[in-house]
């Protein structure tokens, strides 16, 4: 690691707020963390005694059990709390409930919720460290970190690299963070899919928007594949899932045109057949496991660095 | 004691009259009087040197919550804020709850306006219960004492309906005033639609959303010949639509408030609920046709869609927070920035918070005429402040502009002769 280098956040709410010497310095912990998870004892005492709760107001096992593992191999003492976003509606505010959990005394929250901005309003209101696992369409930095460490661990760096995102950009939060983390790396990030789920002015986030998905796929180093939100279809932002399939789904024909090395990706859940065919995703280039074993090591490494820094 | 009152040495401007000169001015029982002639001994003084003297300012668009919404504002406590910022009388819109629709609620409202600081100029709705099915009773409430109609806060969506109440309010001499949002396009929305909705992950509203409701009053007005108020107007292409308009004799007037004319939605950063608003703050390049639209007239008034709110409403997440902000007491100081800044000279400013506001309601008003009512605004245009949480009037205090410091403010506020606010004590 890179001396004389000192982590300054006490929360992580986006890869927005994180230079590229912190995702780098980020990376380089969470690569150290990782051999941990292989151990066949899989547990050091570095946050022993410290209290981590996650404060999930929207529903995700995948990310709530990543973090959970992440914290537990770290010997933390870990608390789950579900909670609805519609206990605002009965009478209890984000604040109030960050209140009372902050009078317990935790060192981090971390918090999934469904509106942007929540963890950024939480962190201004209680001591611990917060996290964010995801707010609303804003970012998931977890999520985009651990994205950049399976990149970097196969392509042996993160500048320079042609990068493809392609779905709904609109509703996906990882897609903002990957963006972000992306380009301040130094890779040129390509995004394609419908107009409807492609948000304005993305190009103020760094993306460059493709004219057509094989123009964003074509010489990619890495294709990564946006989860089509079933629950968000309220708008009429797609005509139906059979014609999203048709024109915008990655199929065989559409990852050759990437590089005979790229990696494909996924935030998952998948739905296979619809955004990514199943013999993509399961097929050689596929990491989409690999990141869900980085993401324990990326989250081991945050919770490292906002402890240190407390 | 008679209301008798020499205002020496201020500049007074008085656009209806054409004058714009330094003198005394004189109040006889309340009155506007030409001359000392009639004043008695005990008359009091004002010393306004320095200052702007100038008929009392007109805000045509706050909202006072009261009937129901009384923990945010009541009549009392809101004229008082607009007594503070400057005003003598303040139109309040009918989203009250329950709504302004009827006799009884308008007669409610002014009953409670006895007790206040202002002249409270009640606005019914144009949809009876503000649901856009029917025509609210129009009559009943013209003579019950509303000089408006508007079912501000939510747009009319019904096009007919809104044909229909321009026609009708004709009958009853009442101005129509628009909320214009075309509900599909801006539904879920909760900032601008641009580059910070994006980076900050939060729903947008299209400028689009409030300029195609824009042209259907456009067009409505052009084609019944029936005057139509466009409120608080946010967007460039708006200001174009308008002016267009203007241009080809269509009976259409509009205000924008000093948060459009002051702020961009970069103001939205860190999720500032005390920003969040509807119509959202848009673009610089709108801000910019916003200060061009005073310049030329195309915009008739600065109104402030004074619209308090409690914390309860506004520490929340961003998407759940209220929309709207307080704008009495900071109104007049972030508009004088327009004349510091070029955009407005001093008479363009009175034309714009004053003249206007009286000639597109109907009220009296907007003059420094000998015979009207002593309502007038002692401004003191250099003067400086920091504008803090402590020192807010109004109950709530939800404001983008807490702790700037302003240039320029009332020093005195009077009311039919009546002493609703001074700065600093008159000899
Ligand atoms: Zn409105």
């Amino acid at each position: 690691m890179s001396t004389g280098y000192f982590f300054s956040h006490r929360h992580v709410l986006g890869i927005d707020h994180l230079s590229s010497d912190d995702i780098q310095y980020i990376l380089d912990t969470a690569e150290s963390f990782k051999e941990i998870s292989a151990r066949p004892i899989k547990k050091v005492p570095t946050l022993r005694g410290n209290t981590i709760i996650n404060l999930f107001f929207e529903p995700s096992t995948r990310t709530r059990l990543s973090f959970e593992v992440a914290a537990k191999r770290m010997s933390a003492d870990t608390f789950n709390i579900s909670a609805s976003t519609s206990s605002a509606v009965k009478g209890e505010t984000l604040i109030d409930t960050a209140r009372n959990i902050d009078a317990m005394h935790p060192d981090i929250i971390i918090i999934r919720h469904s509106f942007s901005g929540a963890p950024h309003m939480l962190s201004r209101h209680v001591d611990a460290a917060v996290i964010n696992a995801g707010d609303g369409t804003h970012e998931h930095p977890s999520q985009g970190l651990l994205d950049l460490m399976t990149v970097r661990e196969h392509k042996g760096k993160l500048h320079g690299l042609k990068i493809a995102i392609i779905g709904d950009i609109l509703h996906s939060r990882v897609a903002h963070s990957d963006i972000l983390g992306f380009t301040k790396m130094g890779s040129e990030v390509h995004v394609y899919g419908p107009a409807t789920l492609l948000p304005p002015d993305l190009e103020h986030l760094g993306a460059t928007v493709a004219p057509s998905l094989e123009e964003a796929v074509r010489d990619a180093d890495v294709v990564m594949t946006l989860r089509i939100q079933k629950e968000r279809q309220s708008d009429p932002l797609i005509p139906s899932f059979r014609e999203y399939a048709q024109q915008y789904g990655v199929t065989r024909e559409v990852a050759d045109l990437a590089r005979p090395d790229a990696l494909i990706m996924h935030p998952g859940p998948i739905n296979r057949g619809i955004e990514l065919m199943p013999d993509v995703a399961d097929g050689p280039r596929s990491v989409i496991l690999e990141q869900v074993t980085n993401g324990v090591a990326v989250r081991m490494a945050l919770l490292y660095l906002v402890m240190g820094n407390s | 004691m008679a209301n008798d009152w020499r205002i020496r040495n201020g500049r007074i401007i008085d656009p209806v009259n054409g004058i714009d000169r330094v003198g005394d001015l004189f109040v006889r029982d309340g009155v506007l009087v030409e001359s000392p002639r009639d004043l008695p001994d005990s008359t009091r003084e004002v010393d306004a040197s320095g200052c702007w003297v100038v008929p009392g300012l007109i805000d045509m668009h706050v909202h006072l919550r009261e009937p129901g919404e009384e923990y945010k504002e009541d009549i009392v406590s809101g004229t008082r804020a607009a007594a503070a910022g400057g005003f003598t009388a303040v139109a309040c819109m009918p989203n009250t709850r329950p709504v302004n629709d009827c006799r009884s609620v308008t007669a409610l409202i002014l009953e409670r306006a006895r007790e206040g600081f202002a002249r409270v100029y009640p606005v019914g709705t144009i949809s009876r219960q503000s649901g856009g099915e029917t025509l609210a009773d129009f009559g009943e409430m013209r003579d019950a004492g509303v000089v408006a109609v508007s079912d501000d806060g939510l747009p009319v969506w019904n096009s007919q309906l809104m044909r229909r109440a321009l026609e009708y309010a004709g009958d009853f001499g009442l101005a129509v005033i628009s909320h214009s949002e075309e509900p599909s396009l801006s539904r879920h929305g909760v900032m601008n639609e641009g580059k910070v909705a994006t980076r900050l992950g939060l729903r947008g509203i299209p400028t689009a959303a409030e300029s195609i409701m824009v042209y259907r009053e456009i067009a409505l007005a052009e084609y019944t010949g029936r005057p139509v108020h466009i409120a608080h107007v946010s967007a460039a292409m708006s200001v174009d639509l308008i002016r267009r308009a203007k241009e080809r004799g269509v009976p259409v007037t509009a205000e924008t408030t000093p948060h459009y004319f002051t702020l961009t939605e970069e103001a939205v950063e860190g999720y500032n609920t005390n920003a969040k608003m509807n119509p959202p703050l848009r673009t610089e390049e709108d801000r910019q046709s916003i200060c061009a639209g005073l310049a030329d007239g195309t915009l008739d008034a600065i109104a402030t869609d004074h619209a308090p709110h409690s914390r309860l409403e506004k520490e929340v997440e961003f998407d759940l927070a209220a929309n709207g902000i307080i704008g009495l007491e900071t109104s007049l100081p972030l508009s004088l920035a327009l004349v510091r800044d070029g955009v407005l000279d001093p008479v363009g400013l009175v034309q714009c918070m004053s003249v206007r506001p009286a000639a597109i309601l109907g009220v009296p008003g907007g003059s420094l005429s000998p015979g009207e009512p002593a309502d007038i605004t002692v401004i003191d245009p250099e003067l400086s402040f920091d504008y803090t949480e402590d020192m807010v009037v109004s109950k709530s205090s939800n404001s983008p502009f807490l702790d700037w410091r302003l240039q320029g403010r009332a020093v005195l506020t009077m009311v039919g002769g009546r002493v609703t606010f001074e700065l600093r004590a008159t000899d």
